[in-house]
């Protein structure tokens, strides 16, 4: 790993940065996808993972920690629009899309929530959604974690002790679960041009 | 608590015998968040893996807290540099980009969306309109980094042979499976 610039740890982003690592705010993954209903993207945040279903049983949201999407519709790598999810009270407050106060690494929460859904509990017989008046759905909960790759592997070549990968491979997120936001948008409240280029934050308050 | 909503059931029951329960009155219901505002950086993702395979462990935190419209500039020199040492013997890859043009694509880690078609990371035909749930990003990666122009080179670190996840996923919202 050294010899390779240090400290590499491809498990998309899990557990990625030192400030982050173990916390309500480690990213896993990012998803955005076309939904069921074509006319619609899904966007997937996934944070706190590699949890075990022990783990998952206390795992939780954190009411301190906002988990946003930025969505650029001009290609300048600028946010034109957000979507805040953040939990209070058992349930996940989610606003926008909708045009941010500022862009950058400061995020306030902008308007009143589009849709609030209850966190679905772990070991629930099926998932809590709810569509807001405008068509937006929204699901929070754990869920097992999307994400598979056979990172061992991974590690043991980049640390010179593995020639190549194994076939079959073996995933090392087998078995794991993160905390999960998943939040179903029209298009047509997306500005959308043709392409977009989203990405996801978490951030704490002061 | 319950006592005053007893309290206020009591008295719009009263006024309600009395002809006037004044519930249109109310105004927007309040927003337990509005205004609030989060200015610690945490954790900042847009495409899988170029954090963490491209950025030094000394400079996570930092790329982290770096906007996408400047990361090119702060990290566009390094991440080449790391692309480099990852395969020694990079010359182009299978979209036929240079490791400057691959490191000019990688640098900015914004996930590219389409929003009028299909939504992929990489499916033979569509490269970088989305991110499926099913899409195997690591296979993709590992071609881009390590297969060269015709994805024959290095075939033992092309793929880690892990192609689905170990959960089927649902064909309706919410997508992701039940958690283990």
């Amino acid at each position: 790993m050294l010899v390779l610039g240090g400290g590499i740890l491809w498990a998309s982003d899990h557990a990625d940065a030192p400030n982050t690592k173990g916390k309500t705010t480690d990213i896993t993954d990012l998803y955005v996808f076309q939904g069921a209903n074509t006319n619609d993207l899904v966007f997937v945040g996934n944070v706190q993972g590699l949890l075990s279903p022990t783990a998952t049983q206390t795992a939780a949201f954190d009411e301190n920690t906002l988990i946003e999407f930025k969505i650029d519709n001009n290609g300048d790598n600028v946010e034109d629009l957000v979507i805040q999810c953040v939990y209070k009270g058992g349930k996940m407050y989610i606003y926008g899309p909708v045009k941010p106060s500022q862009t950058g690494t400061s995020s306030t929460i902008v308007g009143t929530a589009s849709v609030v859904v209850p966190v679905t509990a772990y070991g629930a017989s099926t998932p809590v959604t709810v569509t807001s008046s405008t068509g937006i759905m929204a699901f929070a909960g754990p869920r097992d974690d999307p994400f598979f790759f056979d990172l061992d592997q991974y590690h043991k070549i980049i640390a010179g002790t593995a020639p190549g990968f194994n076939n079959p491979g073996h995933d090392t997120f087998a078995g794991t679960n993160v905390m999960s936001v998943v939040v179903e948008v029209p298009k047509s409240l997306l500005n959308s041009t043709g392409k977009m280029g989203v990405w996801l934050r978490t951030a704490q308050k002061n | 608590m319950k006592r005053n909503l007893y309290t206020i059931i009591g008295l719009c029951a009263l006024t309600v015998m009395l002809g006037a329960c004044h519930k249109d009155k109310q105004t927007t219901p309040s927003d337990p968040n509005t205004g609030e505002t989060f200015s610690v950086t945490g954790d900042q993702v847009g495409r899988p893996g170029i954090a963490t395979v491209f950025i030094a462990a000394a400079d996570k935190d930092n790329f982290n807290a770096t906007i996408p419209s400047m990361m090119n500039a702060a990290y566009g020199a390094k991440i080449q540099t790391q692309l480099t040492a990852l395969n020694p013997g990079y010359t182009t890859n299978l979209l036929g980009l240079s490791a400057a043009q691959f490191t000019g694509v990688l640098a900015t880690d914004v996930l590219n969306v389409s929003t009028t078609g299909t939504t992929t990371y990489y499916d033979g035909t569509n490269v970088l309109t989305g991110r499926k749930l099913t899409d195997d990003v690591i296979d993709v990666s590992l071609i881009l980094i390590f297969g060269g122009p015709t994805n024959a080179a290095n075939p033992t670190l092309t793929s880690d042979h892990v192609d689905a996840n170990d959960k089927a996923f649902l064909t309706a919202f919410p997508y992701e499976a039940a958690p283990w």
